[in-house]
């Protein structure tokens, strides 16, 4: 068997609060192949947000080691930690998290511009499964919020990362739209052939996904 | 690179939905640079021109021997001089009129010019031929040639009719002086062999004593490191220098909120760049990469616009040096090279200082939004205390140098940190009226009125403080200014008592016209008037010789004086002395001075102390016929009439008629008067010029806060709409809240206004100039002041409440919808 | 500095007095010179010498100069120099104005050398004022505190006795200068030529001097005594346009004779030149350029000019060969316009002390 993808091994995190030390996150350990789609459930609060952001690079771990493909993220300076963001991380917020000053279009391209890295059929297979052709002039805010869902993955895919990285993507969503936004996700994860991390409560849509996995007090079970 | 400029593209984009934002940003800093630019640029030109003036033939860079009478002396002692070893250099000075303007001739050796005076004859070998042989050269600025509208070659007419010699332009030299080779000074000027000063060459060499050559007839001057002129004028430009700056930081206040605020709306945007892996580094490159950009821009428009105020400017500041301290300025603005540099300089310095705080909080911006440490509430009852803390330190300062200081600049400090303090303790004062308002307020709607209003109190306040300030330097200023004007009245007429000024061409005539005048009977005085130049302690002073008469006892202004002071002069022991000087060398009445006199020192009791405003040097009035036993050499020319007042036309022509005068050498009182307030008022034209435009950049800065605040207390207002508030009330409401801001705000500038200009009065202008005006209050023009205060916070909220009135609803209801 | 090729033996103190005043100007040469002399008086042979007349200035003649150097000793034996030396030009033709409006303009120069220092200054002025001139009667030349005074009773024939006095920020001297034998006309007559073509001047000397007085280096008096040389000439138009520049040597002969060589530098290689041998009680016996020859030994830099300081000098007809060295290698007068003056001494088949001038390099 190859290597996974993402393997996550004893990972802790702690956070002061009150004067009191809380550990969110007590020896995780997790592994994401490349193709996989892995569902990250839990209780509010069992510290699943802090797991994905441990990931991205957003913060960093107390113990253990992420390693996704070659890299330790763990020992990853901030400018290394922002190359990975940039170059082999997708991710999607519940809030969407567009920049309202740029069209669609610059807001579709902007990830894979800086990052060098910007593929122009796969930018329009992406529009067009997407279905944003008609969009690509709007600014965000004339947007619906599955349509600016929709932007803000066809953003974090346009690098074509090697994981995709959504924390409660379609908490904003109704239960039709999330659906219909997480379908055209995962038919996308799939197309592209990355692995796929999502961070959601909803038992109904971690069940569409291959895998499901649930952190509860503080490791995954 | 590539990956900076598309954050910095995605940055500016920021700016292209937020038009306003970006107009109120530049706005701040091209009215900073501006103004202060513009101010800068008007201290050069004038330094320039001192420099210049200096440096002619015998300014004050140069050590000079000159007769101790200060009148011209034989050329022999030139010759002299020069056999025994001393490196001279032989100057005439005159003047002669062209087309009845009068000018300073100046006549030059240029084979003995010593070459570190400068400005020698730039000329090459030919020239200098030319220069000395006839028909000569005369050497004057581009300026003069301008003004004569002559062409280089012309030879103009000298109103005697004598043929001058040919034009020649020489850049550096002083606009108004001619200067000619010395032999042909001699003929223009009908003084054979006569020289007014020797130049002094640095050249080395055994010397004989001066005594030894040229018995005691000259006297040694030193040169001067800074040139009178430029001591003079110190102070006039320190406060040219001070508004400048009190401009540019109001300026400064705009800019810092425009930044904080975009920076404020930017937050998101700036995580989402760093989630999609722009480093932190990069990120604050570009930011301050933004920033720079924005402010070359803006300081290039903005010392453009310098230029133009300086431009406009300029004849109002070159009067007042003219009319106060007799500097000469050119009406055209040259500007040099460091000038652009500097201005682009302070621009963007003027940024990154304006954004200094929000450069910092994007440096350690988390990366993950966390949840607000305190409610609003608490940040700004923190940031209260805190500025409070600093303004009573700011307070303590302004007191400590009040007591312990003593110098001009001294004197701006306690006015600096007096204003800083004020300006940091305003929210507060803002804070607790607006508090006191809300324990009183019963209905809902008010209640709301006055709480909302305290949070709206952060985003208004700097906005606020630019208000504060600019309204209680304009209280100061105009209290100053009309508490100048109303005392100059007086005092010009005391001083200018006697109906007719005549001064005559010589002693000779002088006595015939006397004799003449005693002839009148409408002449009902003759008051005989004399002065002396001597030094009283290092510094150059003049003494006036006045006759004990009604006209001097009645009108002279004395500020303090013993009992029958002009009595006490009579015997020629005892003197007043002018304000100035009496500051200057600590005086009181009663003191005693030793006056330098030809004749030995001349010791006299100080018994009066009067006003001499706008005088530079220091005075002192002793009776005249002492003063003429003492310097027996002065011209008797000068002499005041009491005249019949409705005869004084008649008698001016006949004057005129009799003895060929010209209006330079009579003149009535009420032209006399007129001169002098015509030329004083220019004196705080210039501060009071930059004054309106101060709160003109003050109202700006209103506007624009205003502007910025409007967009995000949409989610306040949606709500009270969604109540049931119409647009109208909600706009009325907020137009009450600016205003009732507005207002307190402009309470609290009046007195601190007046405090200021107590301490213009009181601290600045005797340290700038030597005197003290009294306090006077002008109720009026403060009730005027606060009119213009609250028309500026009309006009500034106009636009936003005209906004808020017409919103379309579904603005509003998008609040609710897409809360972000 | 004077590339252009416009100078001839010190003819360039015309230049050199406007160049003074004008700065740097005369970096280009003095054009001047070089045109033809108009207005002014022409140089002609055959002219008949006046004194004390002659001693005085020749307004009509567009420069003239008094020049003394003199060689010296103090009581140790060490040597010294000393040059004084007062240029006059016309800068416009006519009959003398008074006061300011005359034409005249003054200029001296003064310097000092010793084996290891050497000092100089100068001095300009106006005439028709009395800041300068020079009176033949009692004779008198003087700038500023600098003179040249006959002292009583003056002897018209020798010019002295006399007192020469100049000083400045770090040198001085007071010299009594006498002498026992007559002027010397050079040249032929006085008439003297200075290139093949008509340029030339009215030239006399005093080689004769002795001189006895005080001269002080940095306010250090030394009592001094030696030789000294005047130089007296006057002309209108004294340069060829292809002279670059001279050499000359004023020699004194431990023998008591007294020799006195220049060459003009041409821009063609073929240099002009002329001398004069005196005889202490016998004629004169003028030299032309092939009997001279003057070969440079040793090249010393100075203000990036390289400078022939030292001369090998042979005249086959009076069978000298002699080596010039000079006092002070160094003895530039860095004045406005720059050239080089200082002491010499000589050995081989004569030997003494002398004075030597080279400008134009």
């Amino acid at each position: 068997m190859t290597d996974p993808l993402l393997q996550i091994v004893g990972l802790t995190k702690s956070y002061r609060t009150a004067g009191e030390q809380v550990a969110v996150l007590r020896g995780v350990n997790l592994a994401v192949a490349a193709g996989e789609s892995v569902a990250l459930t839990g209780e509010s609060g069992s510290g699943k947000s802090t797991l994905l952001h441990l990931i991205a690079g957003l913060d960093a771990a107390d113990g253990g080691e992420i390693r996704l493909a070659e890299l330790q993220v763990s020992e990853l300076g901030d400018a290394g930690r922002a190359e990975l963001r940039r170059d082999r991380l997708g991710l999607v917020f519940q809030q969407f998290n567009l920049i309202p000053s740029l069209t669609v279009e610059d807001n579709l391209t902007f990830q894979s511009r800086i990052a060098g890295r910007h593929d122009a059929a796969w930018h329009r297979e992406l529009v067009e499964r997407l279905g944003l052709g008609t969009f690509l002039k709007r600014y965000p805010e004339q947007l619906s919020g599955g349509q600016q869902q929709r932007v803000a993955i066809g953003r974090a895919l346009a690098v074509k990362p090697l994981l995709l990285l959504a924390d409660e993507p379609t908490g904003n969503l109704d239960e039709d739209t999330a659906d219909e936004v997480l379908a055209l996700a995962r038919d996308l994860v799939t197309r592209s052939g990355c692995g796929f991390l999502m961070v959601t409560h909803s038992a109904r849509l971690a069940a569409t996904l291959d895998r499901r996995v649930n952190l509860h007090a503080g490791v995954i079970a | 690179m590539k990956r900076a400029l598309w954050t910095l593209a995605v940055l500016l984009s920021h700016w292209r939905r937020h038009p306003m934002q970006l107009a109120t940003l530049l706005i701040g800093l091209i009215s900073a640079t501006a103004l202060w630019s513009g101010v800068q640029a008007l201290n050069q030109q004038a330094r320039t021109s001192y420099d210049r003036a200096a440096a002619t033939f015998g300014g004050t860079r140069t050590a000079m021997l000159a007769a101790r009478n200060g009148a011209s002396f034989p050329q022999r002692l030139f010759v002299d001089l020069r056999r025994a070893g001393w490196p001279v250099s032989p100057v005439l000075e005159g003047a002669i009129q062209i087309e009845g303007r009068s000018f300073r001739l100046l006549g030059v050796e240029p084979v003995t010019l010593p070459a570190e005076v400068g400005n020698a004859p730039a000329v090459g070998r030919d020239d200098f031929r030319a220069f000395m042989t006839p028909p000569g050269m005369m050497l004057v600025a581009p300026e003069t040639l301008a003004d004569l509208k002559f062409t280089e070659g012309a030879r103009p007419q000298a109103n005697g009719g004598a043929l001058l010699p040919p034009l020649r332009v020489q850049p550096n030299l002083v606009p108004g002086v001619l200067v000619v080779d010395i032999g042909v000074a001699q003929d223009l000027l009908k003084m054979p062999d006569q020289v007014s000063r020797l130049l002094i060459g640095k050249a080395a060499g055994n010397r004989p004593p001066l005594e030894s050559i040229a018995g005691d007839q000259l006297r040694l001057i030193e040169p001067d490191a800074e040139t009178d002129l430029e001591r003079l004028t110190d102070s006039f430009h320190l406060n040219l220098t001070a508004f400048g700056l009190l401009s540019f930081f109001v300026g400064l206040f705009i800019v810092n909120s425009a930044i904080g605020l975009a920076f404020e709306q930017r937050l998101p945007v700036l995580r989402t760049l760093r989630a999609c892996g722009v480093s932190a580094r990069m990120l604050n490159a570009v930011l301050v990469l933004e920033l720079v950009s924005l402010a070359f821009f803006a300081g290039l428009v903005g010392l453009v616009c310098g230029y133009f105020i300086a431009g406009a400017l300029l004849p109002d500041v070159a009067a007042s040096l003219r009319g106060l301290y007799g500097a000469q300025i050119p009406g055209q603005l040259t500007l040099k090279r460091q000038w652009w540099f500097a201005g682009i300089a302070i621009s963007i310095f003027g940024a990154l200082a304006a954004a200094a705080a929000s450069l910092t909080k994007a440096l350690r911006m988390p990366l993950l939004a966390t949840a607000q440490p305190f409610a609003w509430q608490q940040a700004q009852r923190r940031w209260l205390a805190w500025q409070s803390a600093a303004a009573l330190v700011a307070f303590a300062m302004a007191a400590g140098l009040l007591w312990f200081g003593d110098s001009l600049i001294a004197g701006f400090a306690v006015l600096a940190a007096l204003m800083l303090g004020a300006a940091l303790i305003l929210p507060m004062f803002l804070e607790l009226m607006l508090s006191l308002g809300q324990r009183f307020a019963q209905m809902p709607v008010s209640t709301w009125f006055w709480a909302d209003s305290r949070q709206q109190l952060s985003g208004l306040s700097l906005a606020l403080m630019a208000l504060l300030l600019a309204l209680a330097v304009n209280v100061g200023v105009s209290t100053m200014v009309e508490s100048f004007n109303r005392t100059f009245v007086v005092w010009l007429d005391g001083r200018l008592a006697a109906d007719v000024y005549i001064s005559a061409a010589n002693d000779d005539q002088a006595h015939e016209m006397k004799a003449w005048l005693r002839e009148r009977p409408e002449v009902e005085a003759i008051l005989p008037g004399g002065r002396a130049d001597t030094q009283l302690a290092g510094a150059p002073i003049e003494v006036l010789g006045l006759p004990d008469h009604a006209t001097y006892r009645d009108n002279w202004p004395l500020l303090e004086s013993v009992g029958d002071a002009w009595r006490k002069l009579r015997p020629g022991n005892a003197a007043l002395v002018s304000e100035q000087l009496a500051r200057r060398l600590n005086l009181s009445v009663g003191d005693r001075i030793e006056v330098p006199a030809p004749g030995g020192n001349w010791p006299l009791e100080v018994v009066g102390i009067y006003a001499d405003y706008g005088n530079p040097k220091g005075q002192i009035t002793v009776n005249f016929a002492a003063l003429t036993r003492r310097f027996p050499e002065i011209p008797l020319t000068r002499m005041g009439l009491r005249v019949t007042p409705p005869k004084i036309p008649a008698l001016i022509s006949a004057l005129q008629e009799k003895f060929a005068l010209d209006n330079r050498n009579v003149a009535d009182q009420a032209t006399m008067k007129a001169e002098s307030k015509r030329i004083f008022n220019r004196t705080f034209s210039v501060t009071a010029a930059l004054n309106a435009f101060t709160l003109g950049v003050a109202g700006v800065a209103l506007l624009t806060s205003l502007l910025t605040l409007a967009n995000s207390r949409l989610p306040q207002l949606a709500p009270l709409w969604a109540i049931g508030l119409t647009r109208r009330q909600l706009a009325a409401i907020e137009l009450l809240k600016t205003m009732s801001m507005a207002l307190i705000t402009t309470i609290f500038a009046l007195p601190l206004g007046l405090l200021v200009a107590w301490c213009l009065l009181a601290v600045v202008n005797v340290k700038a100039f030597g005197w003290r005006l009294p306090f006077h209050l002008f109720p009026l023009q403060l009730l005027w002041l606060t009119g213009v205060a609250m028309a500026a916070a009309v006009a500034a909220s106009a636009l936003p409440v005209i906004r808020l009135a017409r919103m379309q609803p579904a603005s509003l209801i998008r609040i609710f919808a897409n809360e972000r | 500095m004077n590339g252009s090729g416009s100078i001839t033996r010190r003819g360039f103190v015309g230049g050199a007095l406007l160049a003074g005043l004008g700065g740097n100007a005369l970096a280009q040469g003095f054009a001047g010179l070089g045109e033809s002399a108009d207005g002014f008086a022409a140089v002609e042979p055959g002219r008949a010498f006046a004194f004390p007349a002659d001693h005085g200035p020749h307004p009509n003649f567009r420069i003239e100069w008094w020049y003394v150097t003199a060689n010296l000793i103090d009581a140790n034996g060490a040597a010294y120099g000393a040059q004084w030396t007062l240029f006059r030009q016309a800068i416009a033709a006519g009959g003398p104005q008074e006061g300011w409006a005359n034409q005249q303009i003054w200029m001296g120069h003064a310097a000092v050398t010793r084996a290891d220092t050497h000092r100089f200054t100068q001095a300009f002025a106006r005439g028709g004022i009395g800041q300068a001139g020079v009176d033949a009667k009692l004779f008198r030349a003087w700038i500023d505190a600098w003179e040249m005074r006959g002292l009583a009773p003056i002897n018209d024939d020798t010019v002295a006795p006399c007192e020469l006095k100049a000083s400045a920020a770090d040198f001085s001297y007071t010299l009594r200068l006498d002498a026992r034998r007559p002027l010397v006309l050079q040249g032929d007559g006085g008439y003297s030529r200075k290139s093949l073509r008509e340029q030339a001047s009215y030239y006399y000397s005093q080689p004769h001097y002795t001189a006895k007085g005080v001269l002080a280096i940095d306010d250090k008096p030394v009592d001094v005594t030696g030789m000294a040389w005047l130089d007296r000439e006057w002309s209108s138009q004294p340069l060829a346009s292809d002279q670059s520049g001279w050499d000359w040597l004023s020699l004194h002969f431990n023998s008591g004779d007294k020799l006195m060589l220049y060459r003009m530098r041409q821009t063609d290689g073929k240099h002009y030149g002329s001398g004069k041998w005196i005889k202490p009680d016998g004629p004169a016996e003028l030299l032309g350029m092939e009997d001279i020859a003057m070969t440079p030994l040793t090249i010393t830099e100075i203000e990036g000019r390289k400078i022939p300081t030292a001369w090998r000098i042979a005249i086959a007809k009076m069978a000298l060969s002699i080596e010039c060295t000079p006092l002070n290698a160094r003895s530039w007068m860095g004045t406005s316009f720059p050239y080089w003056e200082g002491p010499i001494r000589f050995a081989g088949s004569h030997a003494g002390v002398g004075y030597l001038e080279m400008t134009g390099y």
